[in-house]
């Protein structure tokens, strides 16, 4: 018999909720129009059907639908922000770019890029709880620092940073505040107004809705001014060039809007369904242990190091029964363990044991009382077969073997 | 990325898990790899009076790859000679689980682990050995 292999990774993708599919069917047949087409009435249609969706969108933000520029995803939002906005306060001198070293990767490899071109970089620490040091950040702005580019949630531990302090920060230096949020929209209430926000990232299969679009919200009060990376029509405030995919757009704000009833009702519930996890984890396993700050986190995104476990051999044995992503990227050939996890102060030994549990919309109870057993049974399976383990159990200090490290 | 059914099978099942005693002056125990690099393996021969590996175990601190290469060593050092068991190659290991490139390190810490346990073994005979003359 097929077992239903359980979800717990929604950090890297969500499935489109049923009620965005049905949404956006129509736009692909029946209302198949350009919304740039301004001759006739199949583009007005589709048109509107866009504009709804970019006015829910910007709803669930605080912010104007003017103010909402469709993108790929955010991805392509990160990388039109960053060097966006560089680009153009560079020529005026302001060529300083602050990020934090947690960032995603699209986020550190524009700024890398940037760099490249000749911009300064400043990748700022985070704390062993993975937060940006607010006097640190205040400390690295200079009269030249036009964008400082910090993540709302963290993708890997979902650390939740202080956003509206560093927009302050931001904002009192005259420099714009550019966030990362894809892992918080539709998850943790945001406001571009109240949360001192010039430039935010959206991706619309973090939220529910389909793969391949997201937004950047770009203010226009003081007006923050962005050169554009893809040239054509000048669609989107000729800020993004390309015809708009309707059906995308629809599905994006179908699920902004879903979020934006449901989101409080759904915290509550995934906070006790990851209670329930790290509960069930911790009266059963001893030496595993929360990585990122234990109370600014998404309490949906839980990542675990196993002590005496090999990240990539626990999820060997899960993988019958559930999806879940290492904290390592040990798959690869370089043996490097997470950069989140470097940067946040974990020994290499630990980073190696990591697992990142993501629970969401449509994780049930039961799905986490599943989860538990099978995690449990692999961890005790695979800490009876560990040297390290065994070595832990009797009492020896790791730090004190002397490792031919290879 | 997937597995060979061979890993897989190692990994579901794996041969010889265990630990033997490391005073035992017929074992030779070899611990290679280091936690920060994602692998450690321990792995311990028992030898008889004959010079034939008759056991052999293992614990390992890794990925599936590195759990399926140390199964299958213990496997083919029972009732090999010393001798035999020195020309152990990581190949042979790789071909038999048919690892991609990326886990053909795996191998190579296998057989690093059988030098390692042979040359624990000799060392202990030869102190053995002193200790008696003296």
């Amino acid at each position: 018999m097929e077992n239903k292999i359980i979800y717990l990774d929604y950090q890297a993708t969500t499935p489109t909720d049923p009620r965005v599919v049905e949404k956006m069917i129509p736009y692909f047949y029946e209302k198949f129009g350009n919304p740039h087409s301004r001759n006739h009435a199949m583009g007005w249609n589709a048109e509107a059907a866009v504009e709804i969706a970019r006015s829910n969108i910007a709803k669930l933000i605080g912010a104007n639908a003017k103010d909402i520029i469709f993108t790929s995803g955010a991805t392509e939002a990160n990388n039109l922000a960053l060097k966006g906005v560089m680009e153009f306060y560079g020529k005026q001198g302001k060529n300083h770019l602050i990020v934090s070293s947690i960032e995603h990767k699209c986020v550190l490899a524009s700024a890398y890029n940037l760099e490249e071109k000749g911009f300064e970089l400043t990748v700022l620490p985070v704390g062993e709880n993975g937060i940006v040091d607010l006097e640190k950040l205040k400390n690295s702005i200079t009269e030249k620092t036009a964008l400082v580019s910090i993540m709302a949630v963290n993708n890997e531990i979902g650390t939740i940073q202080p956003i509206k302090e560093i927009g302050a920060i931001c904002h009192e230096s005259g420099v714009f505040f550019h966030t990362d949020a894809a892992q918080a929209v539709g998850k943790i209430p945001l406001d571009v107004e109240a949360d001192n926000i010039d430039l935010m990232s959206i991706s619309a299969h973090k939220m529910y809705g389909p793969m391949g679009i997201g937004a950047l919200y770009v203010r226009r009060k003081p007006r923050v001014r962005v050169l554009a990376q893809i040239h054509g029509g000048g669609q989107e405030r000729g800020l993004r060039s390309g015809t708009l995919p309707t059906p995308l757009c629809v599905g994006f704000g179908e699920a902004a809007r879903l979020c934006a009833l449901e989101m409080g009702e759904e915290f509550k519930r995934l906070a006790h369904l990851s209670q329930k996890f790290k509960d069930g984890i911790n009266n059963a396993l001893p030496k595993v242990y929360l990585n990122g700050d234990a109370d600014k986190r998404l309490p949906s995104n839980l990542n675990m190091s196993f002590a005496g476990v090999e990240g990539e051999s626990l999820l060997m044995g899960l993988n019958k029964y559930i999806a879940v992503s290492s904290g390592s990227a040990c798959t690869s050939a370089s043996l490097e363990s997470s950069y989140v996890l470097k940067a946040i102060g974990l020994e290499d030994e630990l980073a190696h044991t990591s697992i990142r549990f993501g629970i969401g919309r449509f994780t049930t109870e039961e799905d986490i009382d599943t989860a538990l057993e099978k995690i449990i049974t692999t961890v005790n399976r695979l800490r009876a077969m560990s040297p390290i383990w065994e070595m832990m159990e009797a009492g020896v200090d790791l730090s004190t073997i002397k490792w031919a490290e290879h | 990325m997937a597995y060979s059914n061979k890993v897989v099978d190692h990994y579901e099942n794996p041969r010889n898990v265990g630990s033997m005693d490391e005073k035992d002056k017929n074992v030779g125990t070899s611990i290679v790899g280091a936690p920060a690099c994602g692998d450690v393996m321990k792995l311990q021969i028992k030898v008889n009076d004959k010079g034939i590996i008759e056991d052999a175990k293992f614990k390992t601190f890794g990925c599936g790859t590195a759990i399926a290469s140390s199964s299958l060593v213990t496997e083919i050092l029972k009732g090999k000679t010393l001798e035999e068991a020195m020309k152990v190659k990581n190949t042979d290991i790789a071909e038999e689980l048919e690892l991609p490139p990326v886990k053909i390190h795996c191998s190579v810490l296998a057989e690093e682990a059988v030098k390692s346990a042979i040359a624990d073994y000799k060392s202990k005979k030869e102190e053995a050995h002193e200790k008696a003359n003296n």
